[in-house]
């Protein structure tokens, strides 16, 4: 080896090849069994259908506010209870779920993604072309997200300029990514560096195989387990992430609903209107566990060694 | 984690001797060292944005400690804002353009050298001259000569040093001369920037930024960026308004939510202002008791209109717009109650203030604003703009929703980041819908309140309302000698804007702040400022 | 060994021209004016913008301001902010917090994590595992203003066991709470890594040769499974260091600790690009260096890895 492996989370399967399609089957017949995967699967696929159709579980407008009710708790009328505007939270809250798993998803699938591409070239390819990528990754890494996120949001919109939602839903997500890829890119190199040594790996390479042959057929198989672990975690903390951006005031804003939204929006009241927080903090923690949960599954499934 | 144990040790005794006095109030002590004249008291603060000079100082943070470490020649009563004599022994004119002033003899800076009429006539200078680079420069405008050391054109050069209308006659004694008649000038010299500079000061402008020499109650200790400004008690000190404490500790903090916690676990003995946190339902009542200070505050909240976006120079919109707002259920529930709603432009606090100006246009009335709104034909999306940092969302969001839902029209809150971003909307005349205009006086005067905002070409006049009328009767009131004729006038200007409606009055503001365990008595003034000569330990 | 260190060491001089570069660009970069909303409520003298303009070369191409900067930097000089302070010495003062702090947090984000994480990794799937995954999930998916605020108020304000906010010493046992807001965020991530790390090397052929050999259990996973399991945890936690030092910005607005994270925030905000720039070139660099210490530590721990 001429660099270290900086994280190396998974053995190599000693199995070796496998079959794509029986190892695909096999994971799906072994799921269905899991009450893990089962659980989690369903209340994903509730707040699925939340975000997709949120008529279906309320009827009220999440942005009409009536101040007679302002700060009023959970009831039979309002679940949740109401917020300081005298907004039903219970409607807010499942109106927020769109814009929040837009976030989330998006932007680990977004830094996955380009982590992973990244990391995977540097780990295969090594010698110069390593070290470049991996201090430019350096350089993001290094910078402080906070601080990244409010240069690029703030560059991105001029104060005079009143931006879209999409436009800002877009732009979040787009610098959540630049700015987190880096961890991602990291997990994959070690990963690859790994696999890279293996006899299978060497025994292709010595057949002549194509680069892109290795990296998708034998590479990304034994690579994708840690970088799985790392976005499911990312999921939750990016839509933690864009709580935080709406609390500095750079995030998503009114008329957007989302869980950060309203996090940020209960922050100066946390000591008198706590439900303010409960709820979507809640909706928060239930929503990252089920993906967590799920990826945990999969990532079992996949891995004969388990079995 | 653990408290500082030697502060314990230190609060013990105090404690015991509380204790065999029979008045052990069984507080936290915490940061009072030994109470009386000699104990420390800690204050809430803010990062000063410039350097400890009067005529650089133009917002609060910095002022806690200029205003402690210099005196000018008037202060202001903490109870009803009035001005009276502090350091001048006579201000006299006849025709408010030219003013004799007398100052006191014996008064000296924290160096020892007696403050003499020439060192307030170099510090206005110094404050005045464009190079010197001061905020608050334009407070001298209205003395003759200024324009000649701070061209209103940007890149012109100043073609001299020293204002004409500054005149010294003596040691304690100098003139001013204004360019033209002002009624209102002497109130104005209770404003920081027109507090005296000392000898050292000229010697060594950059070194005494560091280290600043002033004639206030309190002189310069140290101060660490961020962290602190410590003053101590300045024993010549001449004035009426002396301090009972030796030591003001100036907390430096970034959130009032922090500074609140440490509030009540006494780690802070005062806070000017309390965090949304604490005012819903009331909290702060039940977190300090009767330690709750509360003042007038010279301030007025209006949502302002600018006549130069499409669309909104529309008399009858605006109407619509004022008559939609419910202010009495948002200044209860959103406001808390620390906030009562606006029946015109100026603050009900100030000499010259009549109740309902604004009239039935401050008033809710849901169908006759749909009429006006109605015959306004305006078709469109209304937005309120404001920066949303510290509790100024929620009450502006509110406003709009009452907007909204009264006018079935679309409204929404456009935040800006910061305080800056939203000025340079502002000041660039760039909004494109309504905003913000929350005004707080820079002195005591019902003319502060109209001038800057509305006035054509006024400073912060940021909705470019020009009316003629107004103008002309601004300018009758600042040429009028007598105090009180002045200020009928400055009401018939301000009954004008009742008819133009250039902005929207919506509330106003009751001054809420509070004061730890370690503190007998505290008072709270109408600049939101702790007067510090109040404090007992 | 030596050639490797030597040539790490040679790749942070592009990294810290790129990163000076990077950051001075994007802040000037920022479309707000600097001296907006800086004389409170009335807009500044025209006086007054004139001449901070000139002093801080404003007038000139970006470039040529970098350039300036840059020279500057390069004898040592930090520059000043618009208030007239040294940034070297705000620097100076803020640093050590912030490093301290950060050090406190990937402490307890090691213990806990890492404890966490060996004793979900040894059992299998069970009460203790769902807790742990839990309590630790509940903790990333809350901002970290919520974490701090609710600590402060709990701790500080009703049960008196802190003080609510840090003093200006910001001494060790005072930075234990923040410390562990800080940390919160990445204590999930340590002990998902470490129970991945030890269910794995549990199946791994040098514990089964172990066992085999009849070793005490006790020492097969203090010696054999605990060693090789925590050496990627090892490359994340340092790692962690340079991102939380960077990462304190809300933390050290909750508990008003006067670190570099607040400095960062209110220099944005202000337009401080002398200020920010000198501030996050030092993170880059921390951080560069964290990271190879990381790399070499590697080397140590686990004897497969050479370095040529």
């Amino acid at each position: 080896m001429t660099e270290p492996s900086e994280l190396q989370l998974s053995e190599a399967p000693p199995g070796g090849l496998t079959r794509q399609g029986s190892l695909w089957g096999d994971a799906w017949r072994e799921l269905r069994r899991k009450p893990r995967f089962v659980i989690s699967a369903a209340i994903i696929l509730v707040v699925l259908l939340m975000a997709v159709v949120p008529s279906l579980f309320t009827s009220v407008d999440p942005n009409f506010a009536d101040l007679d009710h302002s700060r009023a708790l959970p009831s039979g009328d309002a679940w949740f209870g109401y917020d300081l505007q005298g907004r039903n939270l219970f409607a807010r809250t499942v109106y927020g779920t769109r814009a929040s798993l837009i976030v989330g998803v998006t932007s680990a699938l977004l830094t996955v993604l380009i982590g992973s591409v990244i990391g995977i070239v540097a780990g295969y390819y090594g010698k110069w072309l390593d070290s470049l990528l991996s201090r430019f990754g350096d350089i993001f890494a290094g910078m402080p997200f906070v601080l990244g996120a409010i240069v690029i949001l703030t560059t991105l919109n001029a104060p005079t300029s009143n931006p879209s939602q999409t436009r800002i839903i877009v732009q979040v997500v787009l610098s959540i990514a630049v700015l987190s890829w880096p961890v991602a890119m990291r997990i994959m190199r070690s990963a690859t560096l790994v696999a890279k040594q293996l006899d299978y790996v060497k025994a292709a390479r010595g057949l002549g195989a194509s680069p892109f042959r290795i990296i998708f057929r034998h590479l990304l198989p034994n690579t994708l387990a840690p970088v799985m672990v790392y976005a499911t975690i990312a999921v939750g903390a990016f839509i933690g992430a864009e709580a935080t951006l709406a609390f500095l005031g750079i995030g998503l804003r009114p008329p957007v609903v989302s869980w950060g939204v309203m996090i940020s929006d209960s922050s100066n009241y946390v000591r008198t209107v706590p439900h303010m927080l409960l709820f979507p903090a809640a909706f928060v923690t239930i929503t990252v566990l089920a993906f967590v949960m799920l990826g945990d599954a999969v990532r079992d499934a996949l891995d004969p060694k388990s079995r | 984690m653990r408290r500082a144990r030697s502060i314990t040790w230190l609060a013990l005794p105090v404690a015991l001797v509380l204790a065999a006095a029979g008045c052990g109030s069984g507080g936290d002590t915490n940061s009072a060292g030994s109470g009386g004249e000699s104990g420390t008291v800690s204050i809430y603060g803010t990062e000063p944005k410039a350097t400890l000079l009067p005529a650089n100082t133009t917002e609060l943070g910095g002022n806690k400690a200029v205003s402690a470490l210099y005196v000018g020649l008037l202060a202001y009563r903490p109870e009803d804002a009035k001005p009276y004599n502090l350091m001048a022994d006579s201000i006299k004119t006849s025709d408010a353009k030219v003013f004799d002033i007398t100052i006191k003899k014996g008064w000296k800076f924290h160096d020892g050298s007696e403050v003499k009429a020439k060192n307030y006539v170099d510090a206005w200078n110094y404050g005045a001259y464009a190079p010197n680079a001061q905020q608050a420069a334009s407070f001298f405008e209205n003395i003759q000569g200024y324009a000649d050391v701070n061209p209103p054109k940007e890149g012109d050069k100043p073609t001299a040093q020293t204002m004409s209308g500054l005149k010294v006659l003596g040691d304690y004694e100098f003139q001013v001369t204004l360019n033209a008649p002002f009624s209102v000038f002497q109130t104005k010299l209770g404003f920081s920037a027109f507090y005296p500079l000392p000898d050292a000061f000229f010697k060594d402008p950059k070194g005494f930024a560091d280290k600043p020499i002033g004639n206030g109650p309190m002189k310069f200790v140290s101060r660490t960026p961020n962290a602190d400004i410590k003053l101590t008690r300045f024993d010549d000190y001449q004035g009426e308004n002396k301090v009972h404490f030796k030591d003001l500790d100036i907390k430096i903090y970034s959130s009032q939510e922090a500074a609140y916690s440490d509030l009540l676990a006494g780690n802070l003995d005062f806070m000017e202002a309390l965090p949304p946190n604490a005012k819903v339902a009331d909290k702060y009542k039940a977190d300090l008791g009767d330690h709750v200070l509360t003042t007038h505050l010279l301030g007025i909240s209006t949502i302002a209109i600018p006549y130069y976006v499409p669309g909104y120079n529309n008399l009858d919109l605006r109407k619509a717009i004022s008559l939609a707002i419910d202010r009495d259920k948002i200044t209860k529930t959103v406001l808390n109650g620390s906030y009562v709603p606006a029946d015109g432009w100026i603050s009900s606090g100030i000499e010259g203030y009549q109740p309902d100006v604004c009239g039935e246009w401050c008033k809710f009335d849901p169908a006759k604003a749909k009429d006006y709104f109605q015959k306004s034909g305006f078709t469109g999306k209304l937005t309120i703009a404001s920066n949303a940092d510290g509790g100024r969302k929620e009450p502006l969001e509110a406003a709009c929703a009452s907007i909204a839902q009264t006018l079935g029209v679309s409204c929404e809150f456009v935040p800006s980041t910061n305080f800056g971003a939203f000025r340079q909307l502002a000041d660039s005349h760039q909004f494109t819908g309504m905003s913000r205009m929350d005004w707080s006086a820079d002195y005591p005067s019902i003319e502060d309140f109209l001038t800057p905002i509305y006035r054509t070409g006024g400073s912060s006049n940021d909705s470019l309302y020009s009316n003629p009328e107004f103008d002309k009767l601004l300018a009758q009131a600042d040429a009028t000698a007598d105090k009180d004729a002045a200020i009928k006038i400055y009401q018939q200007a301000h009954a004008l804007l009742a008819k133009d409606l250039p902005s929207v009055p919506v509330w106003d503001e009751k001054g809420i702040g509070g004061f730890s365990k370690n503190l007998k008595a505290a008072k709270l003034n109408f600049q939101r400022q702790a007067e510090i000569s109040e404090f007992r330990l | 060994m030596g050639r490797y260190i030597l040539r790490r060491f040679l790749q942070l001089i592009p990294v810290f021209f790129g990163t000076t570069f990077i950051i001075y660009t994007l802040v000037w970069a920022i479309p707000t004016d600097p001296f907006a909303g800086k004389c409170g409520q009335r807009p500044c003298p025209a006086s007054y913008i004139e001449v901070m303009r000139a002093k801080f070369n404003l007038g000139d191409p970006l470039i040529v301001q970098y350039f300036k900067y840059l020279g500057r930097l390069l004898t040592g000089d930090f520059g000043e902010t618009f208030a007239g302070l040294s940034v070297g010495k705000l620097i100076s003062t803020a640093y050590p917090v912030t490093v301290r702090l950060a050090l406190i947090a990937v402490l307890i984000e090691a213990v806990i994590g890492i404890g966490a994480g060996v004793l979900t990794g040894l059992r299998n799937k069970g009460f203790l595992d769902n807790l742990v995954l839990v309590s630790t999930l509940f903790l990333i998916s809350l901002p970290v203003f919520v974490t701090g605020f609710v600590l402060q108020i709990v701790l500080g304000v009703q049960w008196h066991l802190i003080s609510p906010t840090v003093s200006r010493a910001a001494t060790f046992g005072e930075l234990i709470v923040p410390g562990f807001v800080l940390g919160s965020l990445s204590m999930a991530y340590v002990a998902r890594l470490t129970r991945t790390s030890i269910a794995e090397n549990r199946h791994a052929d040098f514990v089964r040769t172990a066992i085999a050999k009849g070793q005490p259990t006790k020492r097969v996973v203090g010696i054999h499974l605990l060693r090789n399991s925590v050496i990627p945890v090892l490359t994340l936690l340092g790692t962690d260091l340079g991102a939380l030092m960077g990462g304190a910005i809300v933390t050290e607005g909750v508990f008003n600790i006067n670190g570099i994270g607040g400095q960062i925030f209110r220099g944005i905000q202000d337009k401080e690009g002398v200020l920010v720039t000198g501030i996050v070139t030092l993170l880059v660099l921390v951080y560069l260096l964290a990271s190879l210490l990381v790399d070499l530590l590697y080397a140590v721990l686990d004897p497969r890895i050479r370095y040529d």
